[in-house]
């Protein structure tokens, strides 16, 4: 079967299997954040936890919400890292070191996972399942929530308030996270994920040697591992694992997961303000990236130009078999357009265009779905940019979904916007520009040599500005230099995109309504669909062109 | 309310949240998950293990070395995918190679491959498959393609005695087509073909 027939059929079957999910999903999603009915479960832990579901927050006091709960996020995963000789299930690992502690802390508690350690040698059961696993749900449910706090911020009138966080958190957490979750784990399992609390088994091989093989409660973690588009893989390969991702089909349920909540919120949010037809012009943008991309990964590594690559005769390097070229750059486009950061393949042996691409995904600012929640608040905010531009053109006042976008606005979303590049771009260059830091980078850390040694840097600052995670993974970032920076870009990258939505998300709703007028640009129609595709693609495209010429667009084109 | 102690309760619900839901998502979801994949689907729970005679002598799902102590190849099985893992197949330590396209190590690597396998499979080097000279990304992969078993035939069944029709058989008998006609490529596994090909060896004796 062609490789061409081989893409489109499985994208077929996405678009079936998403498309499918795509209102019952987003409409329930909708209703879990608008009803005013609690869970017996959840009026239970609000009694415990000491808040009241029906007082609603003012953005600055929902902000801080956001930072107290990633705060103590972060202190516990740090803690567990440290205690871990202390804990059960350790295999025997002792404490995680203070810097790597550190890092991972703040990597899972933004959603990013970037892993600067090998899982196997570094983090027994108990800090995967306490510290990191706990995570992945609640870093997602942040996620959530911040999007629908923007969304409520186009949905409500002259409102001081943008709804509770906690409310929020646990619904996000219980409701929508944790079933499907639990669903999805089981059907990993029945796939080949193992699930279960051995140490390693010894083995005997047939040709006379030895193998110790893994064990470990994965399936659970992998499940939502991707649902909430986290990535951390249970082993240091991640989903290349055979235990992670043991076939063909599981390989497609994968990218299902990661998909599925990012590519459902637009309705969600189409549902929340009243005009479904606003979603569908936010998923046809979306979807629109995605194909353009996934040709593009999959045409290059194809193509399988670069001296050892066209030497073996095809980019198989850092492949499995089980899932060939095409099975490896849907779940590399699909794990680098959301903020997960899974790999099933090594993104470092790529060939130079190919890993090009992922750069390119992340750079969009991950709004093609984008991660839970944070895809769909990113491509809001470029949406606002959007009608700003057309606003310009035509000299009216802009205005989206009945409110104005006033200087505030624009303020708040241009600062958004410059956030990730500017982390992206001036940690890569500080790479290089210190002296003492570049040579520990070019002689400790850069594993390839020459351009895609620059290409691992610039990839290990983009993914986590973008809190994606995935890797070059030649580079050994386990130094000093490359722990501490990530985790402020991480932290950064995070945060502030968070602060500037929630400002945004206040501002709008304490906003009264603006009629719809003959001068109102419509932004449901396929002339706004271009316009926000254009916006996506200039604000990252000349931001980051020049970097990008000096590695992977160099190397491909040499 | 002043700020301040605003703050401070904001910290306290934070850290009784955090702790609720550690014990919810920490504790009990990978329990139950546990406890249902164990009755579920023990035998993949457990690693798919597979046992001769009782013994553990490997997973389906992970790939394995079949070389001499040095490292060097036995002729008389066939040959898993060059693997990155530790010093080759070691699945306590999961790994690709990670070296690039245009890297100069992979080029002398993949080049060292060729010519091995020319020589020990008499195979010319247009016939020779990309997965059997590139590293997996695991290092794990327990498959190779067709086309590479097919291209071991010939050594395999000359190290065993055994007629090269009823080997080139058996490697047709298990190549494994991909999930449903078009999710991943075909593949053939080869510890299963390995303790396939035992079993005729010694039923022929």
């Amino acid at each position: 079967m062609p490789p061409l027939l081989l893409l489109i059929l499985q994208l077929a079957t996405l678009a079936l299997l998403l498309g499918i999910v795509y209102r019952p999903l987003g409409d329930y999603m909708a209703t879990v954040f608008t009803t005013r009915k609690d869970l017996a479960v959840e009026r239970g832990l609000y009694r415990v936890i000491g808040v009241k579901s029906d007082s609603d927050q003012s953005w600055p006091s929902y902000f801080r919400s956001v930072i107290a709960f990633s705060a103590v996020g972060i202190v516990l995963v740090y803690a567990v890292q440290r205690l871990q000789e202390y804990l059960p299930y350790a295999l025997g690992l002792p404490a995680v070191p203070e810097n790597l502690s550190f890092n991972t802390a703040i990597s899972f508690v933004t959603n990013t996972n970037w892993q600067s350690y090998s899982p196997e040698l570094t983090v027994g059961y108990t800090v995967q399942m306490l510290g990191l696993a706990v995570q992945n749900f609640v870093s997602a449910a942040v996620g959530i929530a911040v999007a629908i706090a923007l969304v409520r911020g186009f949905a409500r009138r002259s409102s001081p308030t943008i709804g509770n966080f906690w409310v929020d958190l646990f619904r996000g957490t219980i409701r929508i996270l944790l079933p499907l979750a639990a669903v999805f784990a089981v059907v990993l399992v029945v796939g080949g994920v193992i699930q279960n609390f051995s140490d390693y088994t010894d083995a005997s091989t047939i040709a006379g040697g030895t193998q110790a093989i893994p064990g470990g409660p994965a399936a659970s973690q992998e499940a939502i591992k991707l649902l909430g588009t986290n990535g951390g893989g249970f082993f240091n390969v991640n989903s290349a694992h055979p235990f992670e991702n043991p076939t063909g089909w599981t390989n497609l349920v994968e990218i299902f997961l990661m998909l599925v909540i990012p590519f459902a919120l637009p309705r969600t949010f189409g549902r929340m303000v009243g005009d479904n037809r606003q979603g569908y012009a936010i998923l046809a943008t979306m979807v629109a990236f995605f194909i353009v991309s996934v040709a593009a990964m999959t045409a290059f590594e194809l193509a399988g130009s670069g001296s050892a690559t066209s030497l073996a005769g095809g980019s198989m390097e850092g492949k499995e078999q089980r899932f060939g070229i095409v099975g490896s750059t849907i779940f590399g486009t699909t794990s680098t357009l959301t903020s997960t950061g899974a790999v099933n393949s090594m993104h470092d042996s790529y060939t130079a265009l190919g890993g090009g691409m992922a750069m390119i995904n992340m750079m969009l600012g991950e709004v093609a779905p984008g991660g839970v929640g944070a895809g769909l608040y990113g491509i809001l905010v470029i949406a606002i940019i959007a009608v700003f531009i057309a606003g310009l053109m035509v000299g009216r006042t802009p205005e989206y979904l009945g409110k104005k976008i006033g200087t505030r606005e624009i303020k708040l979303a241009s600062l958004y916007i410059l956030v990730t590049p500017t982390l992206v771009l001036v940690g890569t260059a500080l790479s290089f520009a210190i002296p003492a830091v570049r040579d520990d980078v070019e002689g400790t850390s850069i594993w390839n040599s020459g351009l895609h040694g620059f290409s691992e840097v610039l990839y290990a600052f983009t993914s986590a500005a973008n809190n994606n995670g995935s890797a070059f993974a030649g580079l050994t970032a386990n130094t000093p230099w490359f722990n501490t920076a990530l985790a402020v870009a991480m932290f950064l990258g995070r945060f502030l995109p968070i602060l500037f939505v929630l400002a945004l998300a206040g501002s709008l709703a304490a906003q009264d309504r603006v009629p719809v007028t003959a001068g109102t640009l419509p932004t449901h129609k396929p002339l706004f669909i271009g316009l926000l595709f254009g916006t996506v693609l200039i604000v990252s495209a000349l931001t980051y062109f020049p970097v990008l010429a000096l590695g992977p667009l160099a190397e491909g084109l040499n | 309310m002043s700020p301040l102690r605003g703050t401070s309760r904001q910290y306290w619900v934070a850290i009784r949240a955090m702790l609720v839901l550690t014990l919810l998502l920490g504790v009990l979801y990978p329990l139950v998950i546990t406890v249902v994949g164990q009755v579920a689907a023990p035998a993949q729970a457990n690693g798919s293990l597979v046992r001769i005679d009782g013994k553990v002598v490997g997973s389906s799902l992970i790939g394995q070395g079949f070389t001499d102590a040095d490292g060097r190849a036995q002729p008389e099985w066939f040959q898993s995918r060059p693997s990155a893992a530790g010093d080759g197949w070691d699945a306590a330590a999961s790994s690709g190679s990670n070296l690039g396209p245009n890297s100069d190590d992979l080029v002398a690597a993949v080049g060292d491959r060729q010519s091995a396998i020319e020589k020990t499979d008499g195979a010319a080097l247009a016939d020779i498959p990309a997965d059997a000279v590139t590293a997996s990304g695991s290092g794990l992969d327990p498959h190779i393609s067709p086309a590479y078993a097919r291209l071991q035939v010939e050594r395999v069944a000359q190290a065993r005695d055994l007629p090269v029709a009823e080997v080139s058989g058996l490697v047709e008998s298990m190549i494994q087509g991909r999930d449903l006609g078009y999710l991943g490529e075909p593949t053939v596994n080869v510890l299963q073909l390995n303790i396939a090909l035992a079993e005729m060896d010694s039923g022929n004796q």
